[in-house]
């Protein structure tokens, strides 16, 4: 079992979610997030006060995956979110140690689809 | 200790108005009297309620009230998120808390008739203020409508300091602050200038609406307010951004609406000075908010909504005291000219200087009200208002260093009797809250409460 | 460039300003001279222009309403774009009518405009002019009129929500407003205007403001284009923002209908009662309609239908009875939620806030209303409609109606054009990402953090 956790950029967020529907990955979550990556922000002023815009609105999914389908998932975030521009985003793969389904306490893998 | 004073405050509230209560019970007799001398004066002058200036009044008065709700959401967009209410609470605490205080005894200190350094104390709990209509003032309308209005301009003058010392002051001490500064700053300033026996206004100073009694004294007591509480915590590191500016730019358009009331309503009737202070409002304000979108968009690039509400807040500052003795025309010179003004107050000024005026209530009221008393001696003209007089642009030099005499007069009155009052109330309970408060926010120290949820 | 063509533009405004003021001397001297002998003619009522003053600071008061209506239904990367564009828009025409807009609008010269002769104010004094307002001040009746130009433009911004360059939407205001406002309003209402001349009735704008608006903004979101992310539609970013707006429409469409009798009369109170029973009826049908296609009453879907029920009572407020307005908003709500569901999709513009489905809509089925039920039981000096017995104001209104939106439409396209040409109307497809708050103002509306 792993977790996939994916920073993308907000207008993105649609796309990716076509692309993981087509995958058959429909259990996601979706958190708004400040970021800071490479890219840089737009400058704000404030009443001529200017103020480095650094901290950037990003997209978390959280997606809880069986080891069959991480490539797939993978690749299907990939796909919705590239664009080819700096702040494109990253995704993380970590172990998943334990997964419950609160409903039934069911365990492992089935809990998970 | 501190609520030994809160109880003294209250009992002395209560106190006034059980002995007012108790000498109304004695004093009608001496009241009806008082009116009817009035009211035989009045016929000297043939005085009587008009219906249609009476209408108008109301509407003034409930539009110049709903000024300081406005204020409060233009205010309250531009702080952080964890001091909003603290923000509203204060604007609405002076709203309940100078309502009650003008009609105890603010009207009387500020409007009696007499030469002294207050009016005086004979309408305290607005005994003799009734009906009818009292015509050095306004010959058209009730004296207790002329009251009322006036009310509202003494109930916008404190709410406008909030801003300087926003996100860090106790509420307590707010709140004294607040009825010391009305009584002992406003109410003296207002009788010079706008009372009967008022020493400026025997001079010949000219402030149709409220540029010298509001807005300088206002913003220069939120200037000392600002220098003296000292900066907001984390302000030196890096910009406190406005967590809502769309509730800015509503409290924008409360306030542009409201102040149609203020300026237009100063003329006390619906009659064509009215007409005249309504379209110089707009003028100015309209022009004085796309002069500070044009310095934007030469400075930093992009004009600023927050820039543009800025600007048209300073421009109705700029038009209030000059709204009944300028041509719409000269409006548009004179808001031009304050975005400019204030524009460099702001950001040049201020950075420089390094007080923490947290929304610019000095940049931007201080030194719109200061433009606008100078620029009523320049472009004022008996061709508008026959009662009014000509500024140095229509040939009268003096009526200039009239308006500068009566600037430089609330400056330093309103500095230093303000710095009284603040130095000792931090002496006796603190000004400002702890650290740690701060770094919570001031709804929930001081008010116990969140303004929004995050969750649900 | 850019810069060059700000500063411009500012130093025309200030030279014309200056150049005004320096006329104003004599004329401020030669009325001074005037006035004993001209005022005894005409009266100043103290309750009309009380009313009037107040009316038109409810008018005013619309433009923010209406900012907030649209701000609130856009995303949350746009508001401030939107409240931008409303707010310069006050400003801008605010100066633009006081130097040139009126004279252009109102003057006495016949012709395509009114003339240039009451630019900068000449001549418009405190002493009321009988052709358009006999008992309030002509500069009242001016200021009053100031608060209708200011609005119809900013009806406009919600067809080109969310993608519009900021620099482009400047220009094409003065320009509109100039050329389009301006005309139609000196046709429609200014003393001599051919469609005056010809019958035709318009009480407080359906023609002049909703239907050139909305016209207008049909034809700038079919050359626009669609919004970045096709046809799926952008959710509102904050629905109480858009009933504030709603609230604060409504509450200044009584100075919009009622102050459009220029006097505290009975007229006035009649088009006060029918605005509000109008907008009433048409929020409520719109709310059966949603529950009846989409099982539940939506609250945007509600004050959409209030909002078509006011814009449509507009032209008829001084010539219907209150049962007429019943009917008027019923059936403006059938009109609009047809164009905006079925036409819209259909046709496959991106009218971003429905400002065509809405205000034109509204508008035409509002002046084609007053053609049919205005009756001179209610208005003595107002015609009657075909249902009253006469048919030929019917086609009046329908003519009218044609000729605006041909108007407008080719006259708001050839603006759009030439403007497309020299600078390009539409931002690049990443500032529209990012949103028009930080690529337009470099500023956003609300913090994440703190």
């Amino acid at each position: 079992m792993k977790l996939i956790i994916a920073i993308i950029q907000p207008d993105r967020l649609e796309a990716v979610k076509q692309e993981l529907y087509k995958q058959e990955v429909f259990l996601i979550t979706v958190n708004e997030v400040l970021g800071h990556g490479r890219q840089m922000g737009v400058a704000e002023v404030y009443r001529g006060t200017k103020e480095m815009g650094n901290l950037l609105r990003k997209i978390r999914l959280e997606i809880a995956v069986n080891e069959d389908f991480v490539e797939k998932t993978i690749t299907a975030i990939v796909k919705g979110a590239q664009t080819g521009e700096s702040g494109d985003g990253k995704i993380f793969v970590i172990d998943l140690v334990e997964c419950v389904r609160i409903r039934t306490e069911e365990r492992g893998h089935i809990a998970i689809g | 200790m501190k609520r030994f004073i809160a109880v003294l405050m209250l009992l002395s509230f209560i106190a006034v108005p059980a002995v007012m209560y108790a000498q109304a019970q004695t004093q009608p007799a001496d009241a009806r009297q008082q009116q009817a001398v009035q009211a035989s004066d009045a016929r000297q002058a043939p005085s009587k309620s008009d219906s249609g200036d009476t209408a108008w009044m109301i509407v003034a008065t409930a539009l110049v009230m709903l000024m300081t709700p406005g204020l409060a959401f233009f205010y309250g967009g531009m702080v952080g998120r964890k001091n909003v209410l603290g923000i509203l609470m204060q604007c609405f605490t002076i709203l309940c808390l100078i309502s009650v205080q003008w009609v105890l005894y603010g009207y009387s200190l500020s409007f009696a008739p007499g030469k002294g350094f207050w009016g005086g104390l004979e309408w305290i709990g607005l005994a003799g203020v009734g009906a009818a209509p009292y015509p050095d003032y306004a010959p058209t309308i009730s004296h207790q409508l002329f009251m009322v209005f006036q009310m509202m301009f003494a109930v916008i003058t404190p709410a406008l300091i909030v801003g300087a010392f926003a996100e860090r002051m106790k509420f307590s001490a707010f709140v004294l602050f607040t009825l010391l500064w009305a009584t002992f700053v406003y109410d003296p300033v207002c009788h010079w200038v706008w009372g009967v026996g008022g020493w400026l206004k025997d001079l010949g100073a000219l402030d149709f609406a409220g540029g010298t009694v509001i807005h300088i004294n206002a913003g220069i007591a939120a200037l000392m307010t600002a220098i003296f509480i000292g900066k907001r915590k984390g302000v030196s590191n890096h910009t406190i951004l406005p967590h809502n500016l769309p509730f800015t730019i509503l409290g924008t358009a409360l306030l542009w609406f409201g102040w149609f009331g203020f300026n237009a309503g100063s003329s006390l009737g619906a009659n064509d000075v009215a007409v005249n202070a309504f379209i110089v409002t707009n003028t100015a304000a309209a022009a004085a908010g796309l002069s500070w979108a044009v310095i934007d968009w030469i400075f930093n690039k992009k004009p600023t909504m927050l820039g543009m509400a800025t600007g048209a807040v300073g421009g109705l500052v700029a038009i209030t005291p000059a709204a009944g003795f300028v041509s719409p025309v000269s409006a548009i010179i004179i808001g031009l000219c304050v975005s400019v003004f204030c524009y460099f107050a702001v950001s040049f000024i201020k950075p420089r200087l390094g007080y923490d005026d947290a929304l610019d209530v000095f940049g931007v009221h201080c030194i719109g009200g200061i433009w606008g008393a100078v620029a009523t001696g320049l472009f004022a003209s008996k061709a508008v208002n026959p009662a009014g007089a000509d500024g140095l642009f229509f040939g009268n030099p003096k009526q200039l260093l009239v308006q500068i005499i009566a600037v430089a007069v609330t400056v330093v009155y309103s500095f230093v009797a303000s710095f009284i009052i603040y130095k000792v109330i931090d002496i006796v309970i603190k000004v400002r809250v702890q650290e740690k408060d701060e770094v919570i926010g001031l709804d929930l120290t001081q008010h116990h409460e969140k303004a929004y949820t995050v969750l649900e | 460039m850019k810069k060059l063509a700000v500063l411009v533009v500012a130093l025309l405004f200030v030279c014309l300003a200056v150049a005004v003021f320096a006329q104003e001397g004599q004329e401020i001297a030669a009325k001074t001279s005037l006035s004993p002998n001209v005022r005894p003619a005409v009266t100043i009522d103290t309750g009309d222009t009380a009313w009037v003053l107040f009316a038109t600071a409810l008018v005013m008061l619309m433009t923010p309403g209406l900012a907030f209506f649209y701000g609130g239904m856009v995303g949350r990367k746009n508001v401030l774009g939107v409240l931008m564009q409303c707010f310069i828009i006050l400003c801008i025409i605010s100066i633009q009518w006081v130097l040139f807009g009126y004279s252009l609008s109102f003057g006495p010269a016949r012709g395509f405009w009114g003339g240039l002769q009451w630019a900068g104010l000449a001549g418009v004094g405190t002493t009321p002019y009988p052709d358009y307002a006999p008992t309030i001040p002509h500069q009242l009746f001016m200021a009053f009129q100031m608060m209708f130009a200011i609005i119809t433009p900013a009806l406009i911004i919600g067809a080109f929500a969310e993608r519009m360059k900021f620099a482009a939407f400047v220009i094409f205001t003065i320009l509109w407003a100039t050329f389009v406002y301006d005309p139609v309003c000196r046709w429609v209402w200014g003393a001599g205007g051919w469609l005056k001349e010809m019958g035709v009735i318009d009480f407080a704008g359906g023609i002049v403001v909703h239907i050139n608006a909305g016209i207008a903004a049909l034809m700038t979101a079919i050359f626009i284009g669609k919004r970045n992310g096709g046809s799926k539609a952008i959710l509102p970013h904050n629905l109480p923002f858009t009933i504030l707006g709603t609230g604060l429409l409504w509450f200044g469409w009584f100075g919009f209908n009622a102050g459009s009798s220029l006097g505290a009369n009975g007229l006035a109170v009649n088009a006060f009662v029918v605005t509000n029973t109008a907008g009433a009826a048409a929020g409520l049908t719109w709310a059966c309609l949603d529950r009846i296609f989409n099982e539940k009453p939506t609250v945007l879907g509600t004050v959409t239908g209030a909002v078509g029920g006011l814009a449509a009572i507009t032209p008829a407020a001084g010539y219907v009875g209150p049962f007429s307005a019943i009917i008027i908003g019923i059936v403006v709500s059938l009109l609009c939620y047809t164009a905006v569901s079925v036409l819209k999709p259909r046709l496959g513009y991106d009218d971003a806030l429905d400002v065509f489905g809405v205000h034109c809509i509204g508008g035409i089925w509002g002046t084609m209303a007053a053609g049919l039920f205005a009756s001179k039981a209610i208005n003595p000096d107002g015609p009657n409609g075909l249902f009253f017995g006469n048919p030929k104001q019917f086609y009046v209104q329908l003519l009218a109606a044609a000729v605006t939106l041909a108007y407008s439409f080719i006259a708001s396209f050839i603006i759009y054009k030439a403007i497309d040409l020299c600078i390009g109307v539409r931002v690049g497809e990443k500032e529209e990402i990012i949103g028009l708050d930080l690529t337009q103002h470099h500023e956003k509306a609300y913090t994440v953090l703190e």
